[in-house]
């Protein structure tokens, strides 16, 4: 971190069940000494339109599904210092990717969702793990992670150490 | 008079230690109070090396070796914590990751699962080789108590020993070769189908993973058994407690013909082969 200035943090929600930034809403009353130890500048819960530039840490839930998730997760690398692969989607692809097991035009065709021209955006071959995509500077795993363990993760990224071990898939 | 008991001497990670003549590298390493991690292997099987987790180094030999399946020498010099096997290791679980599709959150094991402790225990936060995710694999369930699901395999083959070794039955075996095996049963019946099956369950006690499991513990496999509400209309309304309508424990044919068959709930009570029960609303599905 900069030391000039306060830590800038962020989170981002991709191809996932929102699960995660539930389980980082069960930080409670944390929530507020991370407001106070940083500038929470984008996430679905502030009220940000777009990526801002120059952030020290983001969470990332979620795999990367379709075009939009990839135009994000791109300039969220961009503008992004520690990148931290946030739950078990992010991680490994999870129940985003079991749609990898059947081909793109069977997915479609089952669900029953043709192809349309914008807004919806088009789906990817394949679901990717984040790191699969943009390089990926710490994982937690976890479907979803607990409270603690993002607690643990979060201040530590905020503080320039390593995130924790021991977190599991699922 | 009895001679002393013949000894081995080997070196484990720098410290001397004994061993019996005829043990194995692993028997020793683990009577030496070392941890070693392993996932084919099951106390009171036959050893396989067929996961490669207990790799250890031994000085003289070219690369790590499967302890399991070496024999303790006199005079070896072991390993068992360098960075080249942490790495193995790490590599191993990411492999077994990799190969088939294991989504821990919607898998019956989550939680208890042996390749998700490898994982953790080993820093495996992530996979960095290519998901393989095959989309043939399939779930097998015909047979009326339990199910395999192939996509949460891993071949360690724990099922085909403890029901060859310990059952006798030699259901399981392994068909295919590397990355196309699959557990089989029978000549690659349906295991619904199999004749030598005995239905003991061991296999699916023995499996580490969630690929053999239990029928009625994934969603929408819930049965409920009507029947045991006899349990609270005989007491409420006869004043009599089942204990008392219980028939003498006699022959599982026995009970299943009385009026109070599947009452006390029996897992087995939505067995097919089940005489049909008096009073009872199910078992239907499955029924010939």
């Amino acid at each position: 971190m900069t030391a000039d200035r306060r830590p800038r943090f962020a989170t981002v929600w991709l191809g996932g069940c929102s699960g995660c930034h539930m389980s980082f809403l069960d930080l409670d009353e944390r929530l507020l000494e991370l407001a106070a130890r940083a500038d929470v500048v984008y996430s679905p819960i502030a009220d940000a339109k777009e990526f801002p530039e120059d952030v020290d840490v983001t969470l990332v839930e979620g795999a990367v599904a379709n075009a939009d998730h990839l135009e994000a997760i791109r300039k969220v690398r961009a503008n992004t210092r520690v990148l931290l692969a946030f739950g078990d989607c992010a991680v490994t692809g999870n129940v985003t990717a079991l749609r990898n097991l059947v081909p793109l035009d069977q997915v479609l065709a089952t669900a029953g969702y043709p192809e349309l021209e914008a807004p919806v955006p088009k789906l990817l071959p394949r679901v990717l793990p984040v790191h699969k995509v943009v390089a990926v500077d710490a994982f937690l795993p976890g479907c979803p992670p607990s409270a603690d363990q993002i607690w643990a993760a979060v201040t530590a990224l905020l503080d320039g150490r390593p995130v924790p071990p021991g977190a599991r898939f699922g | 008079m009895t001679l002393p008991t013949p000894t081995l001497t080997l070196t484990i990670d720098g410290e001397l230690h004994s061993a019996r003549p005829g043990a194995t590298l692993l028997e020793a390493i683990r009577e030496a109070g070392v941890a070693l991690p392993t996932l084919c292997e099951l106390p009171g099987l036959s050893s396989v090396g067929a996961c490669r987790l207990c790799l250890v180094e031994v000085a003289g030999r070219p690369r790590p070796i499967a302890a399991c399946v070496a024999a303790a020498e006199e005079g070896m010099e072991v390993r068992t914590d360098t960075e080249k096997l942490r790495l193995f290791r790490r590599t191993t679980v990411e492999l077994l990751l990799a190969e088939r599709n294991h989504v821990c959150a919607v898998c019956v094991m989550n939680g208890h699962c042996e390749l998700q402790d490898l994982a953790a225990a080993h820093g495996v936060d992530h996979v960095e080789v290519e998901y393989l995710s095959p989309p043939d694999l399939r779930v097998d369930a015909s047979h009326p108590r339990f199910a395999i699901d192939h996509n949460r395999c891993v071949l360690c083959t724990r099922c085909v020993r403890a029901c060859a070794e310990v059952e006798g039955a030699h259901t399981w075996d392994v068909a295919g070769r590397g990355g196309a095996s699959r557990v089989v049963t029978d000549m690659a019946l349906p295991w619904g189908e199999s004749i030598t099956c005995t239905s003991c369950g061991k296999c699916v006690q023995a499996c580490p993973t969630g690929a053999l499991f239990e029928k009625g513990a994934t969603v929408a496999e819930m049965v409920k058994h009507r029947e045991r509400l006899r349990f609270l209309t005989a007491a409420r309304q006869e004043g009599r407690w089942l204990l008392e309508l219980e028939q003498p424990p006699s022959s599982r044919a026995e009970r299943g013909a009385s009026t109070t068959a599947g009452v006390g709930g029996r897992r087995d009570a939505r067995d097919s082969s089940s005489p049909g029960l008096p009073g009872m609303a199910g078992p239907t599905k499955g029924s010939p």
